[in-house]
């Protein structure tokens, strides 16, 4: 895949442009923790896969792309969760298995510029309302992850002690599945549908393997996922490419340093 | 899983439980009942159904027939292992903290186990992937004990403590029945242990289910029934001082 060169009407950012990304980010990062906790990994990235048809369809009518992508990956989460409950198949392969599928009909809808867009985000320069809705959305996302996340971690280590400590398993399912498509769509205009994905698990990821405890992990995870947006963005417009790739090209090369310095620290022990 | 207040003196009845996975059928109409502030132990052979019968009545698993709570049941859960990543970033105190934070009980609480259950808070304050199997499963234990349970389901509380250990956790919960009042149901195969504490016994095999106190229960012929095989236990092993 050849590295795009953003076009240079997209390649100014003013300090409020970056308000949303920094939002976007730090959902990312609790929902990521989270997420990889839960052995979502992969899962989460395939998921955010769904959010193609949905992007495809809307530009198709003419609608809001990230509208068409959300209500995708709201009917996508519900879908995952049914078969979850009806097949007692586990979230991985149920999503592997109908996300993948999503993907490839979603390319099929859409060509060109559209379909790379739609992929990997584009430097948009936001509307009001666009951003007011986004920072709700972040805002929501946030306050659930902070809010539930005592339930989410005795549901992820044992369903059955969640049971019996009065948690209704499948529904703290459904509201996170339905959180992290909230998350998913929060960055498709910005990083796209691969690339939010990636987002959302590279800094949990890095912070898993880099912290100890519950809250150290989801700090780091949120410092990782805010760091690398930033510096992205903003190093983005002087490297002539798009912000998107570059911020999860700097959140991979976080995980490597990281990796390496926790190697090394083994060693030096 | 409602429930009720039919007969206060009992704290669980359950009437023709049956339990199927797939073709096989596990718990086959099973009846019992226990009375509040009693202590159950089930036994039984590998595979018998001891596990998935306490998946029944907290309602993990699917099953047929009546399961019927006293009001106001607090349900503590205490299962026999769970497979935890060693790397994952929760620690014993997180996943307290965690407990307490859902029910809503107050920071001091988080101390108040871990002393009952007599660990030690830097052993608590490590990653749940690196406790050794007893630290775990006192954990476990002071998780169950959290959300001050009338009722505790242990599955096997033995596995993975020393002796001193064993005797520690079931002088424990001679504590908590006398003070709390708290009703017992334990999966175990130490019948020596069994024989000393449990109010009655349900036997749970492919041949055969019984139910009753110790003394009718834990004779030769009746364990060579429920394990197919002659038992090693001996009521002086109970006596031992």
């Amino acid at each position: 895949m050849a590295l795009r060169r953003a076009s240079t009407s997209t390649m100014h950012f003013a300090h409020s442009d970056l308000l949303l990304p920094v939002a976007m980010a730090a959902a990312a990062g609790l929902v990521g923790s989270v997420a990889v906790m839960r052995r979502m990994a992969l899962a989460s990235d395939a998921l955010s896969h769904v959010a193609l048809p949905g992007v495809a369809m809307a530009i198709l009518l003419h609608l809001n792309p990230v509208l068409g992508g959300l209500a995708a990956l709201l009917l996508g989460s519900l879908l995952v969760w049914a078969l979850e409950h009806k097949t007692r198949l586990p979230t991985e392969a149920v999503i592997g298995v109908v996300f993948s599928a999503s993907l490839a009909i979603g390319s099929m809808l859409t060509s060109g510029e559209e379909l790379l867009e739609a992929l990997f985000g584009a430097a948009h320069r936001l509307g009001s309302l666009e951003t007011i809705l986004g920072l709700s959305a972040a805002t929501i996302v946030i306050a659930f992850m902070l809010r539930a996340r005592s339930r989410l971690m005795i549901a992820l280590v044992s369903p059955d002690l969640a049971r019996t400590a009065g948690i209704n398993v499948p529904r703290i399912n459904l509201l996170f599945l339905i959180i992290f498509a909230l998350t998913v769509a929060l960055g498709l205009r910005f990083l796209g549908v691969l690339l939010m994905g990636s987002l959302i698990i590279i800094p949990a990821v890095t912070a898993t393997y880099l912290t100890r405890s519950l809250r150290a992990m989801q700090v780091t995870s949120v410092v990782l996922a805010v760091a690398s947006t930033l510096a992205g963005s903003l190093a983005a417009p002087r490297l002539h490419v798009e912000p998107g790739p570059l911020i999860i090209v700097i959140a991979a090369a976080v995980f490597v340093a990281g990796l390496a310095a926790r190697r090394g620290n083994r060693v030096a022990r | 899983m409602t429930p009720s207040a039919r007969t206060p003196a009992r704290a669980l009845e359950v009437e023709h439980l049956s339990v199927t996975f797939g073709a096989t059928r596990i718990l086959d109409d099973l009846t019992f009942s226990v009375e509040a502030g009693s202590s159950l132990a089930i036994i039984g052979p590998t595979g018998a159904g001891k596990t998935v019968l306490f998946k029944a009545l907290i309602g993990a698993v699917r099953s047929e027939g009546t399961i019927r709570w006293a009001e106001g049941t607090r349900i503590g859960y205490v299962p026999q292992k769970l497979d935890i990543e060693r790397d994952l970033p929760l620690t014993g105190l997180d996943f307290l903290r965690a407990r307490a934070d859902v029910s809503r009980a107050p920071a001091s609480d988080v101390p108040r186990v871990l002393g009952l259950v007599a660990l030690d808070a830097g052993i608590a304050g490590q990653p749940l992937g690196t406790l050794s199997g007893g630290q775990f499963q006192r954990l476990l234990l002071a998780f169950a004990l959290m959300g001050r349970p009338t009722m505790l389901l242990f599955d096997e509380p033995t596995a993975g403590v020393d002796e001193p250990g064993e005797e520690g956790i079931y002088a424990l919960f001679r504590r908590l029945q006398r003070e709390e009042g708290l009703t017992l149901l334990l999966i175990s195969h130490e019948l020596s242990l069994v024989y000393r504490y449990a109010d009655n016994v349900l036997c749970l095999s492919r041949w055969r289910t019984c139910f009753g106190p110790p003394l009718e229960i834990l004779t030769p012929e009746r364990l060579q029934e429920v394990y197919g095989a002659p038992s090693r236990f001996h009521e002086h092993d109970a006596l031992r001082p």
